[in-house]
């Protein structure tokens, strides 16, 4: 067998291993139940649930700092309205009840859903819809 | 007053720019096939009309945003009133129009020295060159034929974007200030790496208008001499870009590091992968035909990389993955459009002329030079791909939903951990590979003399890898590989440039950059391998029993003026700062608005040590009243201190923006960002009133600190009130002794119109309002009332990245190794030219 033959076969064990590694570490969009079903199931696989802050007639409910103010939990509501205890390992980000739109990135523990990470669209950032005078 | 004339003459320049792009594109064509100087000619003026219309496009949007035309939504919405010009230049890349721009700018820069340096070439050449610039201005068309909109033109008028109600009422409606340019990108790198970055960005498209010309033309080999010097160029100044961008992430952002393998990061960081590896094929060409179709697809790659990153960043299909990636303009269509186009076409043309291109059946030898510059190729090959691949999925889920299947795969939840464990492994091959193959590059080599050549470098690095693994405590056996493959390559690389001190260093720059490369990697693996979160939370709470305890706390809080230990530091919040041009950091209690934005009023005297620098009334002048800064000071056991001044910028527009600061030493950057502190908007809770009555010379407490009624005095004329005959003012001074210095209050107590009013005077850092209550003749006291609050805090995470910077001077090295390449790749180009070898 030629070197350039033996080469060319570990190259493509690389690729892949490298695209069976991605589709096995991707990360994939939920819902709170069905996060919780793979919970239970025994999969512990950090996921992403998409969704918007509880608020009742336009006041946002259930957000709630630690004493010391370094971490919180708050209340979210997934896109099939279902609604979650979910705590954040940090101060709350200073935009964070004006946000649209709440992605976290996280998994359960017990009863709650604790988010590693919390990524905030918010409706005023970098394009204004409106023009104030 | 809208001025409607400066926005069409613009967008005729647009048109200009356009129709002669076309117009030499045909003509360059027509001469590279019949080779009439007619064409050339006419094609050389075509593009000269070209660069001055599109110069004209440039100068007509930059002076929108100077003269603050806020009636053009392009100015409203990245600039304002009182934005410094230097800042207005990174507003005129700020949107994707003006970056287009910034694009099309370097493409026409770099096709005029094509026209200027390289006759042979020029008008194959030139066809591809003024093809892309023809595409690209196309993005800034903003035409609407049969419903379809064809780019998107920057000198749209603000109404015509906007349908606020206001223009309905008055269609010429100017607003008095626009938007402002977003806060993150208020940096000074913010106004050289979006240049850098795309003249990095357009540069690659001259190897790549070469390989398509060699291919055309078919000189199979010829155009890879030209080629070359600007390959290096295009690898030295993107790679210069995308670090640039690290930095400036990595000293303005708050992620707390220079990389985030975020989706727009890796969409750049991949072509120049490719781009890197078609330099070291195209340098092997010569002796080996399989790198000459290896180059050729490499070259070809690198482009059609380019324009995919453009569509992944502009199309908006990263959406949320990415956090700084362009809003989406409607162009994505035109995006793929021309990505499909020139992928087509690409494969087209090598489909046609592949059997051509020479080949040969000759196995590389072991101990050829080739066969290891394959090796390293096919390494950086791999570790694009690898990063291809998981930064693609919001296209299959793109994709996938063109057929109607509902995919939801999200990009890796730990992207850091995600990426390292493939890149480290790479790494250590690029590190192994790139000592080891120096070797070959110089001498002719068989085993038995490679073992000789070999043999000193590895035992020196050895030796210095195993002292650097006690020293540095490094005990994790994937970076004790690491950190082993770079110093045997740095080792190495040094071993070739002593030998060829004494024959060439014209022909250095290949060892001196390797040498670069091992240093960024040993920056890279000490500053983010064993970076160190300081402010963990030690007091061993947690925050409740539904939690174990392994969920970290990573961040501190200060309040004012308590020290709190962290590691070997102590820590205090000194309170928040201004940064003014003339003082640098002042105390921001004792500065208040003016009229002018930009200047801010002293409203109590300043002292530096006993000298006065500022009195009352005086005024200070600021770059951007945005901006607050909280100074931190480390003081270490020793009693060796400095200051850290974090900021904050608080946006009307874009909210509330937080920026590191960092303390550099030779061995590791102290990195400190604010996270939270409380909201400036929020009226302070002032508690019960507290009543002590104190004569002259008393002592009573503020806030458990001592304060002592110096005096009373009558005032004639207080500051800001009219007095009439029958008012009377009376003012106490009170002294208070607070931990780090003295203060002093002095509240007011006024009868006016035969009304008494209190005029209270708040001590910030001892968070404590004092009032005169009342004032008791009988028993010639005066009644304080106290009041305290909640004391300034801010959270804060500190971390500490050891060795980072020599991650920096390896860039450093890597630019000069590049630089020293480039000069003796163009030499050898102009040679041959000059000698009409050039054929």
């Amino acid at each position: 067998m030629k070197k350039s033959h033996i080469i060319g076969i570990i190259v493509i064990a690389i690729a892949i291993a490298i695209i069976m590694t991605t589709a096995g570490d991707a990360s994939s969009y939920v819902s709170f139940d069905e996060a919780k079903l793979r919970d239970v199931n025994g999969d512990h696989s950090k996921i992403h649930v998409v969704g918007k802050l509880k608020k009742e007639s336009n006041d946002i409910m259930g957000i709630i700092p630690a004493e010391d103010q370094l971490s919180f939990t708050f209340l979210m509501m997934d896109e099939n309205q279902q609604e979650q205890k979910v705590f954040h390992p940090n101060p709350i980000p200073q935009d964070f009840e004006r946000s649209e739109q709440v992605v976290v990135v996280g998994a359960y523990r017990e009863n709650i859903f604790i988010a590693d990470k919390i990524l905030l669209k918010c409706p005023s950032k970098y394009q204004e819809a409106e023009i104030k005078i | 007053m809208v001025h409607y004339f400066i926005g069409n003459l613009g967008h005729l320049m647009i048109i200009l720019s356009l129709v002669t792009a076309l117009l030499s594109c045909i003509a360059y064509f027509k001469a590279a096939k019949s080779e009439d100087h007619g064409w050339t000619r006419y094609a050389d003026i075509s593009y000269y009309f070209h660069v001055l219309s599109l110069l004209g496009v440039l100068v007509v949007l930059f002076l929108i945003i100077n003269k603050h035309y806020f009636e053009y939504h392009y100015a409203w919405n990245y600039s304002s009133k009182y934005l410094p010009i230097y800042y207005q230049i990174s507003s005129f890349w700020n949107g994707q129009e003006g970056s287009f721009l910034l694009w099309m700018f370097w493409n026409a820069m770099l096709g005029l020295v094509l026209i200027k340096t390289n006759k042979y070439w020029k008008p194959s050449v030139m066809t591809v060159m003024t093809f892309t610039q023809f595409c690209l201005t196309t993005l800034i068309l903003g035409v609407v034929i049969f419903d379809v909109k064809i780019g998107s033109s920057p000198f749209l008028l603000l109404r015509d974007v906007i349908p606020d109600a206001v223009f309905i009422v008055n269609p010429e409606f100017v607003p008095a200030d626009g938007n402002g340019l977003n806060p993150l990108l208020q940096n000074y790198w913010m106004v050289i790496h979006p240049p850098t970055l795309f003249l990095g960005f357009a540069s690659t498209v001259v190897p790549f208008a070469y390989a398509v010309a060699g291919l055309w033309m078919g000189k199979y080999k010829d155009w890879i001499r030209p080629a070359l010097p600007w390959a290096q160029f295009s690898g030295l100044v993107l790679g210069v870009g995308i670090l640039m961008g690290a930095y400036w992430a990595y000293e303005t952002l708050n992620f707390g590091g220079y990389w985030n393998w975020d989706p727009v990061e890796n969409a750049i960081y991949i072509p120049w992968l490719i781009l890197i590896a078609s330099i070291h094929t195209m340098i092997a060409y010569k002796k080996n035909e399989n790198a000459l179709k290896a180059s050729i697809i490499l070259v070809l790659a690198t482009y059609l990389l380019i324009l995919y990153s453009t569509f992944l960043t502009r199309s908006g299909v990263l959406g949320e993955t990415s956090v700084h990636s362009f809003t989406d303009l409607g162009l994505s269509g035109q995006l793929l459009l021309f990505l499909g186009l020139f992928l087509i076409g690409c494969i087209a043309l090598c489909a046609y002329e592949w059997k051509k291109i020479p080949t040969t059946e000759q196995e590389m030898e072991a101990y050829s030079r080739e066969f290891w510059i394959f090796l390293g190729a096919t390494v950086l090959s791999l570790m694009a791909f690898q990063i291809l691949i998981p930064t693609s999925i919001p296209v299959y889920n793109e994709i996938l939903g063109l057929f109607g299947v509902d995919s939801n795969l999200a990009p890796p939840a730990d992207p850091v951990g995600f990426y390292s464990k493939f890149q480290l492994w790479f790494a250590v091959a690029i590190a192994v590979l790139s000592g080891t193959g120096q070797f070959f590059w110089w001498k002719k080599m068989d085993l038995k003399k490679f073992r000789a050549e070999i043999q000193n470098p590895l035992i020196v690095s050895l030796l210095i890898s195993a002292a650097i693994f006690i020293l540095a405590e490094v005990r994790e056996v994937p970076y004790m590989i690491l950190l082993t493959a770079s110093v045997y390559t740095i080792v190495a690389n040094a071993a070739i440039l002593w030998s060829l001190k004494r024959t060439s260093l014209k022909l250095s720059g290949g060892s001196v950059a390797h040498m670069g490369v091992g240093l960024m990697l040993i920056g890279i693996l000490f500053s983010s391998g064993y970076s160190k979160i300081l402010s963990k939370n030690t007091t061993g709470l947690i925050y409740s029993k539904e939690f174990p305890d392994e969920i970290n706390l990573n961040n501190l809080l200060l309040f004012l003026n308590e020290p709190r230990e962290m590691g070997d530091y102590s820590l205090v919040y000194k309170g928040m700062r201004k940064k003014t041009n003339e003082l640098g950091y002042v105390d921001s209690n004792k500065l208040t608005e003016t009229d002018n934005p930009l200047r801010l009023m002293v409203t109590d005297d300043i002292y530096v040590g006993s000298d006065l620098v500022a009195a009352r009334g005086d005024t200070l002048g600021v770059t951007n009243n945005e901006n607050s800064y909280f100074e931190v000071i480390y003081e270490k056991e020793d009693g060796s201190q400095f200051s850290l001044y974090p900021r904050v910028q608080l946006n009307k527009q874009m909210g509330t923006v937080y920026s590191p600061d960092i303390s550099r030493t030779l061995t590791a950057d102290m990195y400190t960002h604010v996270r939270t502190f409380p909201d400036p908007e929020q009226e302070t809770d002032w508690g019960e009133v507290k009543e002590y009555e104190v004569a002259v010379g008393g002592q009573f407490f503020i806030n458990d600190y001592v304060a002592n009624f110096v005096k009373m005095q009558r005032l004639d004329q207080p500051e800001g009130i009219p007095m009439s005959e029958n008012d009377v003012a009376v003012k106490a001074v009170v002294e208070i002794q607070g931990e780090y210095q003295n203060y002093v209050a002095e509240p007011l107590y006024l009868i006016k119109d035969q009304m008494a009013a209190k005029i209270p005077e708040t001590v910030y850092d001892l968070a404590a309002r004092i009032t005169i209550e009342s004032i008791n003749p009988e028993t010639n006291s005066f009644t304080f009332g106290v009041q305290r609050t909640q004391k300034d805090w801010i959270i804060m995470e500190a971390v500490e990245k050891p060795f980072i910077n020599l991650l920096w001077i390896g860039t450093l090295l890597v630019c000069f190794g590049f630089f020293i390449a480039i000069l003796r790749r163009y030499w050898e180009f102009i040679i041959f030219r000059d000698k009409g070898l050039e054929s």
